[in-house]
């Protein structure tokens, strides 16, 4: 994805590099904006590969990095991991509610029951601890499932199922039973859902040891953690947001490839900064990235670290980032008291405590039930201002 | 047959070094017992081709929307011997757990099942490994009939590295993933979705393999269950739910937990039946019909009616809630292994005093099985940090505090 000026600059240069090599010439006109001659390049280039029937591949191979993108949902990220998943591996099968005939409760699932078949995507009554249960069972026995929770608040009806099968059995038989199996669905607030539809559970989740926890972002953090989780040996709980399954991101062509994963347990920094770091995972690290825009233009220069993995955390990127920075704030929709951002703050005060020139911070959901009217639920969840004026005073600048 | 051919014959088989390990569920080449109105049952029992077939007939079973299998089940000297040693080295299992408790190389959870042993003794009987298997908590004899060894068991009771889950499960927490047992699960009812899922796998391999998923009649109200059963009769998984019915889910009775105590009719739609399951060749006849029926027509209920001589774990003296009168009584009248003893007798295949010395074999054995447990060592103290993942990926775990260095996942 097109990123800093920096990048557009470099990858340019090498664009131009590349069509020397094949002696095509390049002139660009002078003092037209970066982006503006990146997509003239870009432009050319492809109507160049159609004409000269010169492929990526090529193009790639003569050097240069491929500049062909394309938009993609988080919804269509996920459906195509799960896709093509199941197609190079016949131990994988879906179950869930509403997952076949209904085409997924939020169309995540869309189109795989007609390509698979029953036997593979099957709908479940509602009854969360059965059917969590039995998916355990078939991965314990070597299937690989992945089990669709409508949201991960109904997952607490099969919580049990959840941790004291799945995450602690293969510690427990000291290695012989391992357990190979994905509950994913969205996790946290939606929009009006209220008290018992918008909690956030990636502090429970991520609490505990044999569990892996994910929490992508945007549509790359999607589809290759969710191809990765899906070929982990080990139990993931992959966080999902409502709100991101539409939202559209631009990938590279790379990311479209059948065998592109992410690695687990990597946090990725988004954005470069040197004044202060700031965390988050899930739908608020977009938050993270227009409040740096914002704060950019009063010359704050954020770092904005996505977590993707909250388990096992990837704790040397954060530090790393807060030893440079100096200044963290962490953000999250969930509840303060023992959240993620907790676990944070506290990563950094261990390991980081000599570089850091303010208290860590963090902003948080608020301490209640979420309210149904849309007023108070607005004041129940952190907003970009939020951040841009949270880190201001960080900053020291008010 | 000639008798002391016979006897010569049995003398031979019982000389034999006892191998570690219960000697269970291999398949001898033309051991196979048509059974009678159940169709063309094939089970692999203990027989071997040497020894000739005779027809005992069992306790009656009670159905639940099925026809149930005949009382006649064929067996043989050989099987009922095997069986006589299998139970025999189950019991004093337990009793020797029972002493290592109180002599305190035990700790934590106890849940001792002796006077259930002809549920793993007669299931196994009519299953294979390739069958899978799941329980709770009171395990050690499941374990055992699932060809764990007693040296095993105690191990793990004392926390030895040379245990059944090298210490670190315990008492409750037995695997054996090769012979397709997966515990050993200690959250009442837990086990019983994840037993359907077991019978998921078979079905989605389509492997003519079926699951067994054991739980109580404490467990037995469970809503988890039901949810199981839903699933399982929807799907037509080939799951069979044994209720080990001891009339006791920990200190109270039945009539107090269940307002229909008759378990082997809850799955309602899931037919059921009725076992005496104190009764090893009613156990061995109801498993194989079980089988075939989950395989061929969908899951279905056995309830085993059984009864455990210990309380409900160690700490429990099992007195409070019962009758020491009720407990003779079964002692004297249901006893599993006096029951075999009183069928080798009938059918002259054993006298007294050859039992009596086979016996006393077994028990120096498990004796030195545990004797040879006690002197293993502890696990490796790096051992605290392994399998929490199968792939690590590299991730360190931050130590109990800071300035320690951190540990490989």
């Amino acid at each position: 994805a097109l990123g800093t000026h920096t990048a557009v600059l470099h990858a340019s240069s090498r664009l131009i590099q590349a069509f020397e090599t094949i002696n095509v010439p390049v002139t660009l006109p002078k003092n037209i904006a970066l982006r503006t001659a990146a997509a003239m390049l870009a432009s050319f280039g492809s109507s160049l590969a159609r004409r000269a029937a010169v492929s990526g591949t090529v193009l790639r191979s003569l050097g240069a990095r491929s500049y062909a993108t394309q938009d993609l949902t988080v919804r269509d990220a996920l459906n195509s991991a799960m896709d093509e998943e199941m197609e190079k591996d016949k131990d994988v099968f879906i179950l869930g509610e509403e997952v076949g005939d209904y085409q997924g409760a939020y169309k995540i699932t869309r189109g795989l029951l007609q390509k698979y078949g029953a036997n593979r995507v099957r709908d479940t009554p509602i009854t969360e601890a059965g059917f969590t249960g039995i998916a355990v069972g078939a991965a314990f026995s070597g299937l690989k499932p992945i089990c669709e929770f409508m949201t991960f608040n109904f997952a607490m009806q099969a919580i049990d199922q959840i941790i004291n099968s799945a995450a602690k059995t293969l510690y427990m038989s000291a290695g012989s039973i391992n357990c190979p199996i994905v509950f994913r669905g969205p996790n946290g607030a939606a929009a009006g859902v209220a008290a018992q539809h918008s909690q956030c559970f990636a502090a429970w989740y991520s609490h505990v040891p044999g569990l892996k926890v994910i929490a992508p972002y945007d549509a790359e953090d999607a589809r290759g953690l969710l191809k990765a989780s899906i070929r982990d040996p080990d139990p993931v709980v992959f966080l999902e947001n409502e709100i991101l399954y539409g939202e559209s991101f631009k990938v590279d062509d790379k990311v479209m490839d059948k065998d592109f994963t992410l690695p687990i347990g990597k946090a990725k920094v988004m954005r470069e900064g040197k004044d202060i770091t700031l965390v988050a995972f899930g739908k608020l690290v977009g938050y993270n990235l227009k409040a740096a825009e914002i704060l950019a233009e009063d010359d704050i220069d954020c770092e904005v670290i996505n977590l993707r993995t909250l388990k096992p955390i990837d704790r040397d990127t954060i530090v790393n980032s807060v030893k440079k920075t100096h200044r963290l704030l962490v953000v999250e929709e969930g509840w303060p008291q023992s959240g993620v951002a907790s676990e944070i703050m506290a990563i950094a005060t261990e390991e980081a405590f000599d570089y850091l020139d303010a208290a860590p911070e963090r902003i948080t959901g608020a301490e209640v039930p979420m309210p149904y009217a849309a007023n108070l639920e607005a004041l129940a969840l952190p907003t970009i201002d939020d951040v841009v004026r949270v880190a201001k005073r960080t900053m020291g600048k008010q | 047959m000639h008798k002391t051919g016979a006897r010569s014959l049995l003398r031979g088989v019982s000389s034999l070094p006892i191998a570690t390990g219960v000697q269970l569920c291999a398949p001898i080449a033309g051991a196979v017992a048509a059974l009678g109105s159940g169709g063309n049952l094939t089970i692999k029992g203990f027989a071997s081709t040497a020894d000739e077939k005779i027809v005992v007939k069992c306790s009656p079973f009670r159905p639940h929307r099925l026809e149930p299998p005949s009382q006649e089940v064929e067996t043989s000297g050989s099987e009922l011997w095997e069986m006589l040693k299998t139970m025999t080295r189950m019991r004093r299992m337990e009793l020797s757990a029972d002493m290592l408790y109180k002599s305190k190389l035990a700790r934590g959870f106890l849940h001792l099942a002796d006077g259930q042993e002809a549920i793993p003794c007669g299931m196994e009987a009519a299953l294979t490994f390739q069958d899978s298997m799941i329980q709770s908590y009171r395990t050690h004899l499941t374990y055992m009939g699932r060809g764990g060894t007693v040296k095993e068991v105690a191990a793990e009771l004392m926390g030895r590295y040379t245990g059944a889950a090298k210490g670190i499960g315990g008492s409750m927490h037995l695997y054996k993933k090769e012979n397709n047992f997966y515990g050993g699960a200690g959250i009442v009812g837990e086990q019983v979705p994840v037993g359907a899922g077991l019978a998921f796998a078979h079905q989605y391999r389509n492997d003519g393999s079926a699951s067994f998923t054991l739980y109580g009649d404490g467990a037995a109200n469970q809503g988890q269950i039901f949810e199981a059963f839903n699933i399982a009769a929807l799907w037509n998984l080939p799951a069979v739910f044994v209720i080990e019915n001891n009339h006791y889910g920990m200190g109270t009775a039945e009539a107090r937990a269940a307002k229909s105590p008759r378990y082997y009719t809850r799955g309602d739609y899931v037919p059921g039946m009725w076992v005496d399951g104190m009764d090893v060749l009613a156990v061995k006849q109801a498993t194989a019909f079980a089988k075939q029926h989950a395989l061929e027509q969908g899951p279905l209920c056995l309830e085993m009616d059984t009864y455990r001589y210990h309380g409900h774990s160690i700490s429990d003296p099992g007195s409070t809630y019962r009758t020491r009168d009720e407990i003779q009584g079964m002692r004297q009248t249901r006893d599993p292994i006096e029951h075999v003893k009183t069928l080798l007798k009938e059918h002259k295949f054993a006298d007294a005093t050859e039992i009596k010395r086979v016996e006393k074999e077994i028990r120096k054995e498990v004796n030195d099985e545990i004797e040879q447990a006690k002197k293993d060592d502890y696990p490796p103290t790096e051992f605290l940090w392994k399998n929490t993942y199968k792939d690590g990926l590299g991730a360190k775990m931050r130590p109990l505090e800071m300035g320690q260095p951190k540990i490989p996942v």
